[in-house]
């Protein structure tokens, strides 16, 4: 039997001595895409950064693919998707630029990039509809495009699991639509996603688990949970801001 | 170009292309990571191991590479795993380094005029030694920044994914710190201490007014460093003045023109946009509409 992609077990989780995760174990096995929900502040993106060792895990494992995290070298074989780019950095960078550092994992620091690595590229630039865009500084994007690019670098180095922190936060329709797709294709490929959301949107049909992260445990594990309250009301829609204001910026480090 | 018959000023123009050339390649990446001054805090420190190299009777060249070396280390260490007090500790770095090595200059038997040339630049008493000394290092860090650009762009452009890629971020993040200061004290012989940045980032400044890529900002911005040196170097011989100076005037005129040029040819573009501006309009960014 194959390991599992992902097995959390038993893992406390905290930022300078100050717990965030007690005793949280999570298990992901492949072709599974797992949604990890939960408010503002639940944990809920330490936990998966947790599992791909950007936050030192106290007591408890974490194995990836079945080597524990500590030595696991394989990182091609896992494609992360931040939040969002960094505060943009002083020098301009075209969307093919970042999209080609998804490259790396996979054909090391020294290989120059052939042409297998330039049609991955290309592959992913227009798996998420951005190909007329691939020469434009990725500053001059907006938002949506900018968390396709940063998806798109992710897909490029053909990973097996997709780690996704908050893809669609603060993501116009358009951007959205394209992403799940590209995600759709990604699950029918074989693929295994461990995603991060507050609210799941058009992702919904996609998701197979949702994990529920309240008050540094988890409080469910199963079926995606019906959205409750005001949320719930077909009409809704979503606009009061996420990510700006989120409180969990104070404790996640950034 | 008689001026160039004289073996010193030869010297001094070779030296000062290699530098030019070599120290955008490696600023850009400071300029990325918003390090823009820290090679201007290791020439401090650099300072320090050119008074300990004086007065030990020692290359201060090779003393200085060894404490700015040390230097960026110790900042790099700060910058990776310092919190609040990183602030603090750099600037305790930089003007212990440029306090001690006054000092060390003072004791030693060197003259001020020694330290002026450090502290301002000497090209045109580059040696043979000298120019030997910044041709091997100059070709190894441009032949390490050329070669390892994917991997130094993807560590300074997002750090936490390049972990996620299995790349060796500690030991690229190293690398760019002594990178940083070879090229300080490389750069101390043609510009000094107290202008050494400038070359590091005024071109790529520069250059990224007109680029829309990363590549094609190296490129320009090793272009415009190899301009600067030359002319520089020619201003320097033709009108008498002081070369280091010289150079880093020239740079910094090319960056007032192409930021000059660049901004009356956005306005242009805006004002031919706006006569035509019939396309539909497009969507708001940054909007959000979750069901």
């Amino acid at each position: 039997m194959t390991p599992p992609v992902i097995e959390i077990a038993h893992a406390t989780v905290g930022y300078d001595g100050r717990p965030v995760l007690r005793d949280v174990s999570l298990t992901v096995t492949a072709a599974e895409v797992v949604a990890v929900l939960g408010a503002n502040g639940s944990g809920k993106s330490t936990l998966v950064r947790a599992a791909l060792g950007l936050v030192p895990v106290g007591a408890g494992s974490v194995a990836l693919f079945g080597t524990p995290q500590r030595r696991f070298r394989q990182w091609h074989r896992i494609g992360y998707v931040p939040q969002r780019l960094g505060a943009g950095s002083g020098v301009p960078a075209t969307v093919r630029e970042v999209v080609a550092s998804g490259r790396l994992a996979r054909r090391g620091v020294l290989r120059p990039a052939g042409r297998a690595d330039r049609e991955a590229v290309a592959a992913a630039l227009d798996a998420v509809g951005l190909t007329d865009r691939a020469g434009d500084p990725v500053s001059t994007l907006s938002g949506g495009q900018q968390q396709r690019t940063l998806i798109a670098r992710a897909l490029a180095g053909g990973p097996e699991l997709l780690v996704l922190d908050e893809p669609t936060a603060g993501v116009d329709a358009a951007s959205q639509e394209a992403f799940s797709s590209a995600l759709r294709a990604f699950r029918d490929g074989g693929g295994t996603v461990l995603l991060v959301a507050h609210e799941l949107g058009p992702l919904r049909p996609l998701i197979s688990r949702a994990v529920v992260v309240h008050q540094g445990g988890i409080a469910h594990d199963g079926a995606v949970p019906e959205p409750a309250g005001h949320h719930a009301d077909p009409g809704h829609e979503h606009v009061h801001p996420h990510c700006d204001e989120e409180p969990a910026r104070l404790w996640t480090g950034i | 170009m008689d001026l160039f018959q004289y073996d010193f000023m030869l010297r001094a123009l070779v030296g000062a292309l290699i530098i030019g050339l070599a120290a955008p390649a490696l600023g850009i990446y400071l300029v990325q990571r918003r390090l823009a001054l820290i090679g201007d805090g290791l020439g401090h420190v650099a300072l320090t191991g050119v008074g300990a190299g004086l007065l030990l009777n020692h290359s201060p060249v090779l003393v200085a590479v060894i404490a700015a070396t040390l230097g960026a280390v110790l900042i790099e260490l700060v910058r990776a795993y310092g919190r609040t007090s990183g602030d603090l500790a750099l600037a305790l770095l930089f003007y212990g380094g440029i306090a001690g090595g006054v000092t060390l200059v003072g004791l030693s038997d060197a003259s001020t005029g020694s330290l002026n040339a450090y502290l301002f630049g000497s090209l045109t008493t580059t040696s043979r030694t000298d120019l030997i000394t910044i041709g091997v290092l100059g070709v190894v860090l441009l032949v390490t920044m050329l070669v390892l650009r994917p991997a130094l762009f993807a560590v300074c452009h997002d750090e936490e994914y390049a972990r996620v890629s299995g790349l060796p971020v500690r030991a690229l993040n190293l690398l760019i710190a002594v990178g940083t200061a070879v090229t300080v004290t490389i750069a101390m012989r043609a510009v000094g201490v107290l202008l050494i940045s400038a070359l590091m980032v005024v071109p790529v400044a520069t250059a990224q007014q007109v680029t829309r890529g990363f590549r094609s900002t190296m490129t320009a911005a090793m272009a415009l460093g190899l301009f600067a040196a030359g002319t520089g170097v020619w201003v320097a011989a033709t009108a008498d003045t002081a070369p280091g100076a010289s150079v880093v005037l020239v740079a910094i005129g090319s960056f007032l023109l192409v930021a000059l040029a660049a901004a009356g040819l956005r306005a242009l573009r805006r004002r031919t946009r706006t006569d035509r501006a019939t396309s539909p309009a497009e969507p708001a960014e940054h909007e959000v509409l979750l069901r």
